[in-house]
Formats: C-alpha cells, sequence, structure tokens
C-alpha cells in the first residue's frame, strides 16, 4: 500500500478507560471482525490479560478502513500496556506509531499514567489525536475533560473527539479524523530495509514471533536477513498481518507494521529494539533502539513444596520467553528453602508473574515482600548491590548504604492535596513542583524513596483519595539514606525471609507493625511461639502466639467415621498452604506481611 | 416425672459389665476392638435442639406418629442384614430413642437377638431424653431388657439449658437417675455439654458438682460445637458469641479434675466411667470394632467398608419396602486404610493405640518425632498416648498424609 495512505497509531489510556472497547469497536465498524465473532478484548490475547481488564503486551492489528470519499487506507493499531510496571513496552510501541489517540474516560479525567504517556508521545514527535470516552454516562464532564486534554496538549477545545466506544457514538467522526491529522508514514521504500522489532513473543509451534514496523524499503519471505544489533543471520520464514486473525501476506513495505517469523527459537536472538535488515546489501545506520528495562523491585519466590524447585526454575525460564523484562537467579532461605530472587518492572508485574506461575503451571508459591536494591558502602571502600535485605553485610562493616529514588507524578482532585501531601511526607517524599490542570485537578510531582513506594503507597493513595488520585513514576537516582535491617525472629530463631531494611526513624514502628501482624497471621501452634523484632541483637519488640489448647471433635454422630476423617482432611488440606520454618507453621500471606500493615 | 414419686436413693449396682476394670485400661482397648455391636437410631425429637445437626424427624414441625411403621420398618431392616457375630453391645441412640414405647424398642431388641444372637454380658444401652421419663417407662425398659440408660441432663443451670433448647427443669435428671437405679439398670450415665458462651465458670462447676453427687457410672461431656446449617450456627453468623476454645479447655480441664477425684477415669475424649462401667459400644467405635448401623442416617462398620443409610425418612421406607438395603453409599478401605483409621480412632483412646506398622511408621516420620518432642504424645507399654486428649485431632490430621504416600 502507499505510504501516504497507511496510519500507525497507539491508544494511549489508563486502565479502565475504554481502551480496549474502542479498538473493538473500531475492528468492528471497518469490518474486521462481524459483531457475531465479537469477544470483549479481542486484542488481549493471555486469560489474565482479559480477566484483570489490562493489557500487559503490545500487539498490532491491520484494519482496512474506506473513507466517505471513497479512499482505501490502511490502519494499524498498536495496543499497549496501560500500567505504570510496563511504561517501556509503551515507549517502544510508541516508536512503531506516527500518531497516538489520548483516551480519557469523561467521567474521570486525566490520570498521572496516561499523562506520563502522552508527554512520552509528544515527546517523540507523535502527533497526539484527544478522544473522551464514556460521553453517554450520567457521571461524565465531556467539557471539563476536553479542557483538561487541551490545557495538556494545546489546541482548540472543539477537536477534541468525543465518542462512546461501548455504543458506538462518535466512531465514524474518530475516524475521519485519524485519516485527516495524523500523519503517514515518511520512510524510504527504495532505501535498504530498516524494520523496528517492536516487541516478540513466542510461540511453542512457530518460535519467536517478532512485531515489526517497516521503516525504509521492504521484506519478503525468503529473504535473508540480518539483526544488526547482534549480527544473527537469518532468513525470513513467514511475514504476514494480524486483522486481528493471522493473515500471511508474504510480505511488508516501509510504513506496514506487522509479524515475521524466522523459526528461531531461542528468544535472546531476537531482541526488541533491534533493526533487521538485509544481509547481504543491507542498511550501514540501525534504527535509534531501547534501552533494556531495568527490575526496580525484587522478592523471592520459593516453592511450598521443595521439591518443586526445578519446576519452578523451568516455568520461569518459560515465562521469560514471553518476558524479556524477567530477570532471576537461584537464592537459598534459611527458612524458606531453594527458591528464585526475581526481579520486576513494579508491584503488578510482580502480582502477575506469580499469578501466572501458580496458574499456568501449577505451583504453589511462597513470595516474600518486596524490597529494592540497595547499594552497601562497605568500610573497606568497596561497594556491593543488595537485592535481598538477608544480604545486607553486618552493620560494622557497613559505612552507609545508598537506596534508589524515583521520580514521582500524582494527580489528585484538589481537595485531596492536603492528604496526599501528608502522606506523601509521611514516606520521606520531596515536594517538587505543582500545576494545577483545571481548577479542580492538580499534578504533584515528589523525589521519593522507592521503597517506601513497593509497599503500600499506592493502596494508601487509592484509600486517602477515594480512588482519585492517580500514580506515575520513573527510577532517578541513588542517595544516602540513615537505614537499618529490622530482623524477625520466630520461636527465638531469626527468619530471614522476614528481615526488612527500613528508615531508622520508622524501625520501632515497623517492628511493632509487624511483630503484631504476624501474631495475627500465624495460627496458634501446639507450644507459645514468641515473636520478636530486633534491630542486630537488640529486640525492639515482642508478642506471643499462645499455644493451641483445643484440637478435637467432641463426638462422632452414629459412627460416621468417614465424616470426620473427611472433616481432618479437608483441615490437612488447609494446612498444606503453610510453611514450616523451624517447628513453626506460618501461612503463606505471613511472608508478606510487611505489605499489610499500613501506615502506623 | 410422673406417678409414684416415691424417693430413691442412688443403690449400688447389680452388675458391672467389666467388672472393676478401669475403664482406661488397655486390655480393655484391645478387647473393644474384637466386640460386635449394633447401633440402632431412633430419628424423632420432640424438637431440633439448636446445636444439633444429626438425621432426626422433627415432630414439632411433622407432627408425632409414625413410630411403629418406623420400628416396623427397623426390624425389617435387620432381617435384610446378612450374618454377623453375636452383639457384645447395642445402643440405641438418636434423635430420641424415649419417644418411642418400650414395648417397640423390645421389638427390635427381639429381632437383633434372634437374628444375630446376644454374647453373655451384652451391654443394651438407650439414651434418653429426662423429659420422657416415668417409672413405668423405666421398668419397661428393664422389662425389655435394656441394661444402660443414658440421660440427656446437658446442664444443671436452667439457663443453660434455656439456650440449649432443652425443655426440662434442672432437678429432673437427678430424679431420673434415681428412679433408673430403682428400676434395675446396670450402669447410669449422665452426658453433659459445656462451653456455651452464656456457660460461666461457676454455673459449670455448679453442673459439674451436682452430676458428681449423683452417683452415676459414667458421665459423658461435649463441647458445644456450632455444626454448620445449625440455628447456633446461623446466630453466630449473625454476630451472637461463638463457643471459645480456650475456655472450653479450662472447662474440660476443670471437669477432668473434680471427675478423677470423685473416681471417674478418663477412657475416651468425651467419656468418663468409674471402674467396670466404660460404655462397651462407645470403646468399640473408637477401638476400630466393627458395628451394624439400622435406622434412618445409621453407619456400619464391617469388614473393611463403611456404608451408611439414607438420612431421609422417605427414601429409607422406600429402599425398605422394595426389600433392599437404605443404603446412601459406602466406602471399601485398603488395608492400608483400615490401619490408618484404627489409628486415627485410637488415638481418643485414653489406653492410646497399639504400635501398629502404621503407627510405628507415623512415630518414625517427622511429624511423629515433632509431636513426640513436643510432649504431645508418648510412647507407653507399647502404645502410642495423646497426652492431651483436647490436641487429638492435631496428632489424627498428622497421621492422615502417611495413608497417601503406601510404601
Amino acid at each position: 500500500m502507499d505510504q501516504s495512505r497507511i496510519r500507525n497509531f497507539s491508544i494511549i489510556a489508563h486502565i479502565d478507560h475504554g481502551k480496549s472497547t474502542l479498538a473493538d469497536r473500531l475492528l468492528e465498524r471497518t469490518g474486521a471482525i462481524s459483531e457475531r465473532d465479537m469477544k470483549a478484548q479481542l486484542l488481549d490475547d493471555m486469560d489474565l490479560e482479559r480477566e484483570r481488564g489490562i493489557t500487559i503486551k503490545a500487539n498490532a492489528v491491520r484494519i482496512d478502513y474506506t473513507s466517505s470519499d471513497g479512499v482505501d487506507y490502511e490502519l494499524n493499531i498498536i495496543d499497549t500496556p496501560g500500567h505504570v510496571d510496563f511504561s517501556y513496552e509503551v515507549s517502544r510501541s510508541l516508536e512503531a506509531c506516527e500518531g497516538a489517540l489520548l483516551l480519557v474516560d469523561a467521567s474521570q479525567g486525566v490520570e498521572a499514567q496516561t499523562l506520563a504517556n502522552a508527554y512520552m508521545a509528544i515527546e517523540g514527535g507523535l502527533e497526539v489525536v484527544p478522544v473522551v470516552n464514556k460521553i453517554d454516562l450520567p457521571a461524565a464532564d465531556p467539557d471539563g475533560v476536553a479542557e483538561e486534554l487541551v490545557g495538556i496538549i494545546g489546541g482548540p477545545t472543539d477537536e477534541v473527539v468525543r465518542v462512546s466506544a461501548k455504543s458506538g457514538i462518535g466512531i465514524d467522526e474518530l475516524l475521519k479524523t485519524i485519516i485527516e491529522t495524523l500523519p503517514p508514514p515518511v520512510g524510504d521504500p527504495e532505501a535498504p530495509l530498516r524494520a523496528l522489532v517492536f516487541d516478540s513473543y513466542y510461540d511453542t509451534y512457530r518460535g519467536v514471533v517478532a512485531l515489526i514496523r517497516v521503516v525504509d524499503g521492504s521484506v519478503s519471505e525468503g529473504d535473508s536477513i540480518a539483526f544488526m544489533a547482534n549480527g544473527v543471520k537469518l532468513t525470513a520464514d513467514e511475514i504476514g498481518v494480524r486483522r486481528p486473525a493471522i493473515e500471511r501476506t508474504g510480505r511488508l513495505s516501509a510504513g506496514e507494521v506487522g509479524y515475521l517469523i524466522t523459526g528461531v527459537k531461542e528468544i535472546d536472538l531476537i531482541r526488541v529494539g533491534d533493526t533487521v535488515t538485509h544481509s547481504p546489501h543491507g542498511a550501514s545506520n540501525a534504527l535509534a533502539g531501547y534501552d533494556e528495562p531495568k527490575p526496580m523491585v525484587f522478592s523471592g519466590l520459593f516453592p511450598t513444596d521443595g521439591d518443586d524447585f526445578e519446576r519452578l526454575r523451568e516455568a520461569l525460564d518459560k515465562l521469560r520467553l514471553n518476558d524479556s523484562s524477567l530477570v532471576y537467579s537461584a537464592e537459598t532461605s534459611r527458612a524458606l528453602g531453594f527458591g528464585f530472587r526475581v526481579g520486576f518492572l513494579g508491584l503488578l508485574h510482580m502480582e502477575i508473574v506469580r499469578e501466572r506461575l501458580e496458574r499456568e503451571y501449577d505451583l504453589d508459591l511462597v513470595a516474600t515482600a518486596p524490597s529494592v536494591q540497595y547499594m552497601a558502602n562497605l568500610t573497606d571502600g568497596s561497594a556491593v548491590t543488595v537485592q535481598s535485605p538477608q544480604d545486607l553485610p553486618d552493620s560494622a562493616l557497613v559505612e552507609s548504604i545508598e537506596e534508589p529514588y524515583v521520580k514521582v507524578m500524582i494527580i489528585t482532585p484538589a481537595e485531596y492535596i492536603g492528604t496526599v501531601m501528608e502522606l506523601v511526607q509521611n514516606k520521606r517524599g520531596e515536594m517538587g513542583e505543582m500545576n494545577y490542570l483545571s481548577t479542580e485537578r492538580v499534578e504533584l510531582h515528589y523525589l521519593m524513596p522507592l521503597s517506601e513506594i513497593v509497599f503500600d503507597f499506592f493502596d494508601l493513595l487509592k484509600s486517602r483519595s477515594r480512588g482519585y488520585a492517580s500514580l506515575d513514576y520513573e527510577p532517578d537516582v541513588y542517595r544516602v539514606s540513615d537505614l537499618v535491617r529490622v530482623d524477625i525472629l520466630l520461636n527465638n530463631q531469626s527468619v530471614d525471609a522476614f528481615s526488612t531494611v527500613v528508615h531508622k526513624d520508622k524501625a520501632y514502628t515497623y517492628g511493632r507493625a509487624m511483630v503484631k501482624k504476624l501474631r495475627e497471621l500465624i495460627p496458634r501452634q501446639l507450644f507459645d511461639v514468641p515473636i520478636q523484632a530486633a534491630i542486630g541483637s537488640r529486640i525492639i519488640s515482642r508478642e506471643t502466639v499462645k499455644a493451641k489448647r483445643k484440637d478435637v471433635t467432641a463426638k462422632c454422630y452414629g459412627g460416621d467415621i468417614t465424616r470426620k476423617r473427611k472433616l481432618l482432611e479437608r483441615q490437612k488440606e488447609g494446612k498444606k498452604r503453610m510453611k514450616m520454618v523451624g517447628s513453626v507453621e506460618v501461612p503463606q500471606e505471613a511472608f508478606v506481611a510487611a505489605l499489610r500493615i499500613g501506615d502506623e | 416425672m410422673s406417678s409414684t414419686g416415691r424417693s430413691v436413693g442412688p443403690s449400688a449396682p447389680k452388675r458391672a459389665a467389666e467388672p472393676w476394670i478401669r475403664a482406661n485400661d488397655p486390655l480393655l482397648a484391645d478387647a473393644a476392638r474384637e466386640w460386635k455391636s449394633a447401633y440402632v437410631h431412633i430419628p424423632f425429637c420432640a424438637r431440633r435442639c439448636p446445636y444439633c445437626d444429626f438425621a432426626i424427624v422433627d415432630e414439632s414441625e411433622v407432627g408425632a406418629g409414625g413410630h411403629d411403621r418406623y420400628i416396623d420398618a427397623v426390624i425389617a431392616e435387620i432381617a435384610l442384614e446378612s450374618n454377623f457375630a453375636p452383639l457384645d453391645a447395642v445402643n440405641f441412640g438418636g434423635g430420641t430413642p424415649s419417644r418411642i414405647q418400650p414395648h417397640q424398642l423390645g421389638r427390635v431388641l427381639g429381632a437383633l437377638k434372634s437374628r444375630f444372637g446376644l454374647a453373655p454380658g451384652c451391654e443394651i444401652s438407650i439414651e434418653v431424653n429426662p423429659e420422657d421419663w416415668s417409672h413405668a417407662f423405666a421398668a419397661g425398659l428393664v422389662a425389655a431388657g435394656f441394661t444402660r440408660v443414658s440421660i440427656g441432663a446437658q446442664s444443671f443451670d436452667e439457663t443453660i439449658l434455656g439456650v440449649l433448647g432443652r425443655g426440662h427443669a434442672s432437678t429432673l435428671p437427678g430424679e431420673v437417675v434415681a428412679s433408673a437405679r430403682a428400676a434395675g439398670f446396670a450402669s447410669v450415665s449422665v452426658d453433659l455439654i459445656y462451653g456455651h458462651p452464656s456457660e460461666t465458670t461457676m454455673s459449670w462447676e455448679e453442673t459439674v458438682t451436682t452430676a458428681l453427687e449423683l452417683h452415676v457410672d459414667h458421665i459423658s461431656t461435649y463441647a458445644l460445637t456450632v455444626e454448620p446449617g445449625t440455628v447456633l450456627s446461623r446466630e453466630v453468623h449473625s454476630g451472637a458469641p461463638r463457643p471459645d476454645d480456650d475456655i472450653q479447655a479450662d472447662r474440660y480441664e476443670q471437669f477432668c479434675e473434680a471427675s478423677a477425684a470423685a473416681g471417674f477415669d478418663r477412657y475416651e475424649v468425651s467419656n468418663h466411667a468409674k471402674p467396670g462401667y466404660a460404655c462397651r459400644y462407645n470403646l468399640a467405635t473408637w477401638a476400630h470394632g466393627e458395628y451394624l448401623g439400622f435406622g434412618m442416617g445409621a453407619h456400619d462398620h464391617r469388614w473393611g467398608t463403611r456404608s451408611r443409610n439414607h438420612r431421609r425418612l422417605d427414601r429409607y421406607y422406600s429402599d425398605i419396602s422394595e426389600g433392599i438395603q437404605p443404603r446412601l453409599g459406602s466406602e471399601t478401605l485398603s488395608t492400608v486404610e483400615q490401619d490408618r483409621d484404627e489409628f486415627m480412632l485410637g488415638l481418643r483412646l485414653a489406653a492410646g493405640v497399639r504400635l501398629s506398622p502404621f503407627a510405628r511408621r507415623f512415630l518414625d516420620g517427622d511429624e511423629g518425632s515433632r509431636y513426640l518432642d513436643a510432649g504431645i504424645i508418648r510412647v507407653d507399654a507399647g502404645r502410642l498416648v495423646v497426652n492431651d486428649p483436647m490436641l487429638t485431632d492435631a496428632v489424627a490430621r498428622e497421621s492422615l498424609s502417611l495413608s497417601a504416600g503406601d510404601r
């Protein structure tokens, strides 16, 4: 297709603002799928994506569109994740586009992550079309939200497109705006091939599938190709597009988006961000790539049943095929045995990985409380990075500890400014800029230790603002902080998996709260279980789970032994989700108790 | 309490089931494994008690009557049963067996006797509600052959009787005990329920003292338990206080101490008897003995198979009328599973459970040694004994996983 009749765009939107519904509606309106085949959220393949109503992986779908004056267009929708954890995926998707729809819920207004992604699109030189969705909801305020959008990206208010993706209002107008406003691709069809790999996934039968955007030249099946960053040379076995069903086209030319299969099984050979060219006669300069996403949050994952360690390793290896951001290394815990220290992009990423491991690989896991990566400067002048609190060297050897800070953006209704400020201060945040998006909504900027965010910050922010405030953050600098490690002792034995690094001023409060929470969570055992919090050898708090005194059924109805046995079996089944730590049975949720103690 | 009003003081029992053997003697527990017993379920109750989830017929809802039809059906069911050994114990439970007239109960006994025979010294026991008692009733039971009576006293505190939904005056059970003695029962027992949230330490102490002063031979003490689907369970779910485990453990200890001082031995988690008065049917159940069950919702255990009867009266009748055993279901246990059941049940006995290969496997495993180290269990004269009966299920639960991994 002639490049002038191609439009490549992403939809930037917050979770629940209707991105997938809009994509579905565009597909349906252009006849890409019949109403009969409509399955809610066509673009989200994974069960987990559908269930949670979120997009985790990027996806690209081509649709044909004939404008009112009879011209045929090719539209490529590059779907992107909406969560802060996956913003690096957004940045990759944006690289494949010339434009973006900034989709905002008419009753909610702009959220921090959406705004961050919109800024990313504008900085990347993309044309951004503001779209207000759900205009037919009773609580909708399309005019107010349009004002907000205009305040962010400029332009007249009447250029804000108003739609209801759910009921189909404004979809035709939106398609018209896409054609008229978004620029076509401007690559050189005659130049040597340069195509950007903007995502890849692993398919059991077909191997690695790369999603590519052809910038210059064209690529056909059978071509000898090379990946410029690592120099790997392969053959283009299959080339096609999704509509959303897979359609083999055999060729992609400048401006087009589609998939490329080479038969390669090793995901590491095809790196996202790399440039595909011909070999020989390839291009000399690669396209600008991306930085590898860096894990920000670390957690220990341990199989409840120690025999499952190898299965956990295999499962992680398989997950990594589709998630190159997942990093892990084997870890041994005195309390939990053999497991892995796993690095995640954020808390949602962590939750999703754990859920997929348990669900898709039938594993029963214990996860430890998330931690960030600390840097310990030792008295001998050397420095070590520490991903797990228990690895922190003895305090006598440590000169100082540095922790990662993040730049935080919070958007909140003005009435919650005071509450939010108080919360952030409590979490050691330092106030930066503050901008009014409108008279009612404010954008606040902070510098904050990441460790404060990975605990319960997001939940607290949501609950204190009645769900209205939203959050985005990006990594910033490492800074020296006055940090100590608080250890927890169960039955007088230190349990490494419970150790946490906290700011010195908060150590006592944290220790007390943690011990109290554990006393609630750990069921009564056959003997008293003392629970203590300690800094070094100093005990700062203590509680006791008193020994269980009664665990017996009074009688047995009419000799019904079967029923009695089944009751015991059910109770036993419930106990299987406990982990033996020394001689103490500890429920799995206790290992993330730190996340649930709230801010005291 | 009817008629004569003649006061009868406690008298020495005419005949002890196992003369002067202490109820917790291991020899008795071993003997009980070989006993053959029969259970007869009488489902009728004047009304359902708020804590009860048994298979019963609530006459306050469906009306009284149908007793004769039921007895006929039970007799028919006995005739359908295959051969068994002469019976060492027969127990009529419920429901409320005392809803049935003694001559009708006697017909069932007669059917059991002619079908299977009664071993010498056979214990023939019945659970009674004090409200149903009269001297004539007592005389009728003895005439029919009953040797043991278990009286549902539950409490001697009017407040507790009220919250337990029991309709009798707190003084009535004492009169029933005296009347039963006079009528010639060889063994007299009372049932108590403890641990209702309304109960106080004092109220329980008084109940215990009163029970002990009746000079009965046997006392069963049951912790009030919230069973799903009961009135009590609904109350608890809508905010009423739940029975407290620690308080129930206190009450239990309180009772064990007082009853031991009065000459009782605890021989099973909930059962206490003076020497010679252990309940055979009870012992046999927990010692993994074989028993037949007759009547609606009754359970059988024989030849390694556990089976259960219909819990609905209409289904029970319909099977009986078709001449088939009214079974709702059954499970056949492998040898390992039988060993496991014997172990799991035997833990409830004060005499403990013999060191079978299964018990040894448990002791050799992680759980067994952990429990041994923690002092929850002990090995005593070739038997494994749970030291604190209140923790029996904790031990039983751990033993369950053993059967899975047959080695």
